[in-house]
């Protein structure tokens, strides 16, 4: 990745016949599906088809029972992991610090060099000092969606993004994954809601129940 | 580096603001000090002749105690998922998130050890070797109290099955420790086999801990 937040290398993420067991349950199995540079994927499908539980396969926080993950196209170390954004249903917030401090924290963390204009991208800079403890629920998924503006990664993987956003921040959400897509990043977002963009691909997970 | 730094720091930031650090671990060490004499009775001989050993004790409950404090609220919030998507390997966050609970556990209760022993009467010339001894037995009590909290995880208030998992862990660093406060104290050098042993389990569990600690994190997400 460059510095000016272009993706350098053209990325593919494969996945092939992935399966998925939780709790000795089959979750989901045969999931095959591929996301290039500059490409988007929506998965859909009913409560407990295992959309999360596909997100975090792909953030390697769980381990699939079976079928192959791959990245295409990387030419250094980092596992996939160490690539994505994995924004799921914790919003990973310190309720004791700041608003600022936490995301400076993940920032420094997530190994970028601090950018200012992280909390610009969902309107949070004029509560830069608050403590993030005192931000409702709304403004709470603002501050986790931020880290996405203050890390520059090339694969996103948003779990129900807009869950309590209003209509201002969801607007904000779409412009941010519309500049990802176009510097040549990979977006992964479940939703029950059609949040306004575009996905290039879609895959329903559990499709063989009736709805 | 910066990234250690980061973690470390928010560490420290967050043991300060959240209250339940510093103070909550000094004040039940006071608190486990001072009920002693009141158990014991008040003589003076036989509690300065205990006072090094019912020091250590005091200071690994104390430890223990804050010990879940590390992992579990960052298990809670999700940012510890977060954590195992970061650059670095998860084996250095566990050491970092140790080194911070040292600082604010460790650290002051050694300080403040020798100030507390004269509830029991310590014999002033045991203050040093007893703060030297604690400051370099106390990283391995971090390092496998933080070893016990990644173990349990996914048991909600899982502080009791802590101190089930890691008491007997502390065992030898109890038995150096006090050897350590006790001996040098009755005109033995400083530097003492005792002390040194302390020393070796302390940089053992400093290697050791987090690889385990990172293992069973990983695990735990699987």
């Amino acid at each position: 990745m460059n510095g000016d937040g272009t993706m350098a290398q053209p990325l593919r993420l494969v996945a092939e016949g992935l399966v998925c067991e939780r709790g000795g349950r089959r979750v989901f199995e045969g999931v095959d599906f591929a996301v290039a540079s500059r490409e988007s994927l929506l998965l859909t499908g009913p409560n407990g088809t295992g959309k999360t539980s596909l997100l975090r396969i792909v953030a390697s926080l769980i381990a699939p029972a079976g079928g192959s993950l791959r990245l295409d196209g990387a030419d250094d170390a980092l596992t996939i992991g160490q690539r994505c954004h994995y924004v799921g249903h914790a919003n990973a917030i310190k309720t004791a610090l700041s608003v600022e401090e936490n995301i400076a924290f993940w920032g420094a963390f997530m190994g970028a060099a601090p950018a200012g204009g992280a909390l610009d991208a969902f309107g949070l800079a004029p509560h830069a000092g608050v403590p993030a403890g005192l931000l409702s629920a709304g403004q709470r998924r603002r501050l986790a969606l931020s880290r996405l503006a203050a890390v520059a990664r090339p694969l996103w993987l948003l779990d129900e993004p807009t869950v309590g956003l209003d209509t201002a921040s969801q607007a904000a959400l779409v412009d941010l994954m519309s500049a990802h897509v176009a510097v040549g990043g990979m977006i992964i977002a479940t939703s029950h809601v059609d949040i306004g963009f575009s996905f290039n691909h879609s895959l329903k997970l559990g499709g063989e129940r009736a709805p | 580096m910066k990234i250690a730094w980061a973690i470390v720091r928010r560490d420290l930031v967050l043991a300060y603001r959240q209250g339940g650090g510093i103070g909550t671990a000094i004040g039940f060490f006071l608190v486990v000090v001072t009920l002693l004499p009141l158990g014991l009775g008040p003589d003076i001989a036989l509690l300065s002749r205990i006072a090094p050993g019912a020091l250590w004790i005091a200071l690994l409950l104390s430890v223990l105690l804050s010990v879940d404090r590390v992992l579990q609220p960052d298990h809670e919030d999700g940012s510890l998922e977060q954590m195992l998507l970061a650059p670095m390997p998860l084996e250095l966050t566990v050491i970092c998130k140790s080194f911070a609970h040292w600082l604010t556990t460790g650290v002051p209760l050694a300080l403040t050890a020798p100030l507390f022993g004269l509830l029991l009467n310590l014999a002033p010339e045991a203050a040093l070797p007893l703060i030297l001894s604690t400051l370099i037995g106390s990283p391995a009590l971090s390092f496998l109290g933080v070893l016990g909290a990644s173990l349990t995880l996914d048991i909600r208030r899982g502080g009791l099955l802590i101190s089930l998992l890691i008491l007997p862990l502390y065992v030898p660093v109890l038995i150096f420790g006090v050897s350590a406060s006790s001996s040098s104290g009755a005109g033995l050098t400083l530097l003492g086999p005792s002390l040194l042993i302390l020393l070796a389990l302390s940089l053992a569990a400093l290697v050791l801990c987090p690889l385990a600690a990172a293992a069973a994190i990983r695990a735990h997400y699987r």
